[in-house]
């Protein structure tokens, strides 16, 4: 961002990674998919890089009020310094704390989450989807993402693109408003569970191995890591992609 | 004996409404005892229509739903019947709306459709109540059978069932009587057709006899669960209103502000900065919540407003694999809570204080720690109750107040402090993804 700012320009879009999508070597990849498919649609964006921080979010809902404000004051600042209007991110935890909470906060900006810009994209045909692609008929199912369904009611986006992949795509038996967590949510990614008498993703899991599907597509770095988690530990070879995974993926970006 | 029944009836229906009002005097002060809620966006009469009115929520499930809703509707119109019940006791007559349009085809007609309508509401209603309590009772529904229904909570939701047999079983002994009494006379469908055969063998005297216990018992019966209602998780039939009145609508995944910190935090960044005037209860507020006073009045009314079915329960990730946290348990430890500070205050006035806490005496840690802020209880619950707002606002004291988080929990928040990120990562790093990519082309 400071470069394009050094240089005279305004990008249209701010691409906010999140520190999953930064750090994480597996979230890493849905990162650089995501990339590239604006870059294939000449989208100009930018990124805060190392001025990105941590939304806050982890801190927020392990009940460290402070942390999270301190984090979100100082984004806004960043944010509005650079005068960004419009945020793209891969992250549901992101997207809920940029979207809902920063207003309050007097960080206002349209922010959309990449599931919902793939589906318009493919809308509006700037995506073309390639014929008979690599997931054609294969049985795909999708894991709601806690803070993109019930949080925000986004159901239908990620769904729409897996339709776009022309993939058969099945339900598990817990989805959409019913989806049960992947259990990393409310900052429990950071720390073990406490005791029961399984790990939420081990739950999870079942639900995944019992709707047969090849593929299980995912909108959340955190679900991605809980899920591959669960099904590694029952050595299945159910592979989870990321929602732009799969179009970079399909369409060899 | 018309007076002195009519007299009766008077006294018996001042003193359990003497005693509704108190309780309910009661309720809405400790539900005031709760700190103020900002509420931004609340849903007003369209989500009182739809989700109370309307049950728009219960039909996630539909047989249940469909289940409740026989028992709802019977409940709404038999009131139709009970107005006339409490006109006769007042004045000592009987039937007073028949009275009114005898003669009249129309008249007739209308009454006799209404009570008719209510007999086929009522016999649906009981073969609800019935597969309730097979539910409940035999099938060991899982949600009823979890530890926290154990003793009380698992009777009140038995002793209802049972209640509602009762009033149906009175209602057709009344009619049926009645019915049998004047053949003829009346044309309601059920009494009339059925009950009323089988009660031909017996004297007039007899008939006279169970039309009056079907009568008192039918009243009596209701004005006792008028009374039981504040006790007992059907306190929903009333307070799901304003409850699905002052529910939220902002996005569920929006955590409350905290303001006062706003201002600390601002005052930290700029030492120039002015805070914004807060109010003075505002300014004293702790962190979070540990008691039922410190929660908002909304979560208090939340409290009150559970039916204690378990929906949310049973679609809780934590619970489902075993976890101690129950959203349901959350709100009947504050209900409890809530009461238990109102009786102190009942006793000891104002300034009443115990040794105990929500957090730490009903609510543990280990419990507040296990939720995931998935919102699922959220999204289920029929009657706009939301369990992880209390959670959040108990896990804040733990954490702003007491210091007690999870040692992990502080490694992250180091974390994010230092490096700007939940784990120890150098923020230089931050942008390497982007190499990789360019790498890779
Ligand atoms: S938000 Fe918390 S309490 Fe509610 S269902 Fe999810 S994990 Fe359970
Ligand atoms: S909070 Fe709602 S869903 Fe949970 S037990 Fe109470 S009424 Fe049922």
């Amino acid at each position: 961002m400071a470069e394009m700012m050094a240089a005279g320009k305004q990008p249209e879009l701010l691409f906010w990674v999140g520190c999953a999508g930064s750090f994480d070597d597996r979230a890493k990849k849905i990162t650089r998919s995501l990339a590239k498919i604006l870059h294939a649609c000449e989208i100009e964006f930018a990124i805060l890089g190392q001025e990105e921080a941590c939304t806050g979010d982890p801190a927020r809902r392990a009940g460290n009020e402070y942390l999270f404000q301190m984090m979100a004051l100082q984004n806004i600042a960043t944010l509005d310094n650079y005068g960004i209007k419009k945020i793209v991110t891969a992250c549901p935890h992101c997207f809920n704390t940029l979207k809902n909470e920063y207003p309050e906060l007097g960080g206002n900006y349209e922010v959309i989450h990449h599931t919902r810009l793939i589906q318009d994209l493919i809308l509006e045909g700037r995506i073309k989807m390639k014929e008979g692609g690599s997931f054609k008929g294969k049985k795909i199912t999708y894991h709601d993402s806690c803070y993109l369904g019930r949080a925000n009611g986004i159901y239908e986006a990620p769904r729409a693109v897996l339709e776009a992949l022309d993939a058969d795509l099945v339900e598990m038996k817990r989805c959409k408003t019913k989806g049960l967590c992947c259990g990393a949510g409310g900052a429990q990614m950071f720390k073990e569970e406490e005791k029961g008498s399984l790990r939420i993703n081990q739950e999870r899991t079942k639900d995944m191995i019992e709707s047969k599907a090849e593929v299980v597509a995912a909108a959340c770095p955190f679900c991605m890591t809980m899920l591959s988690d669960g099904l590694k530990e029952k050595e299945s070879n159910v592979k989870v992609l990321d929602i732009a995974e799969l179009i970079v993926q399909q369409n060899e970006l | 004996m018309q007076y002195i029944q009519a007299i009766i009836f008077i006294a018996v229906t001042l003193v359990t409404f003497y005693f509704f009002f108190k309780k309910g005097k009661e309720i809405y002060n400790n539900i005031q005892l709760g700190r103020s809620a900002d509420i931004q966006n609340k849903g007003g009469l369209k989500s009182m229509i739809l989700l109370a009115l309307g049950q728009k929520k219960m039909f996630q499930n539909m047989i249940p739903a469909v289940l409740h809703l026989c028992i709802y509707v019977a409940f709404v119109i038999t009131q139709i019947e009970l107005i006339e019940i409490f006109l006769d006791g007042f004045t000592g007559s009987h039937r007073m709306f028949f009275h009114a349009v005898q003669g009249s085809m129309a008249g007739e007609g209308m009454y006799n459709f209404v009570i008719s309508f209510i007999e086929v509401l009522s016999v649906l209603a009981l073969i609800a109540t019935v597969i309730f309590l097979v539910r409940r009772n035999l099938l060991r529904v899982p949600r009823f059978v979890m530890p926290e229904m154990n003793g009380w909570p698992k009777m009140d939701g038995n002793i209802i069932l049972y209640w509602e047999i009762f009033l149906v079983f009175c209602i057709f002994l009344m009619n049926g009587a009645d019915a049998a009494l004047y053949p003829g006379k009346y044309g309601f469908l059920i009494s009339d057709n059925i009950i009323a055969p089988m009660l031909s063998g017996f004297s007039e005297g007899t008939l006279h006899f169970m039309e009056r216990f079907g009568w008192w018992g039918h009243i009596l019966g209701v004005l006792a669960f008028l009374n039981y209602i504040p006790y007992s998780k059907h306190l929903h039939i009333m307070l799901a209103f304003p409850n699905a009145y002052y529910l939220e609508e902002t996005p569920a995944g929006k955590v409350e502000n905290m303001p006062n910190i706003t201002n600390e935090i601002k005052a930290m960044f700029d030492p120039n900065f002015t805070p914004a005037p807060v109010s003075e209860e505002a300014a004293n507020e702790k962190f979070g919540a540990k008691d039922a006073t410190d929660l908002t009045w909304k979560n208090l009314l939340d409290a009150y407003s559970c039916t204690e079915c378990g929906r949310c329960t049973d679609a809780c990730p934590a619970n489902q694999t075993g976890k101690l946290l129950s959203p349901r348990k959350i709100m009947m430890d504050t209900r409890d809570r809530i009461e238990e500070i109102g009786e102190g205050i009942k006793k000891e006035g104002k300034e009443f204080k115990d040794e105990k806490a929500l957090l730490g005496d009903y609510i543990s840690e280990e419990e507040v720690k296990a939720c995931t802020s998935c919102n699922a209880c959220v999204q289920e619950c029929p009657v706009s109750i939301n369990p992880l707002n209390i959670i959040l606002q108990l896990r804040r004291y733990m954490i702003l107040e007491e210091a007690k988080s999870p040692e992990e929990w502080n490694v992250m928040f180091n974390n994010i402090e230092n490096n700007m990120a939940p784990w120890q990562f150098s923020p230089m790093d931050r942008d390497k993804w982007k190499e990789e990519l360019e790498e890779a082309e």
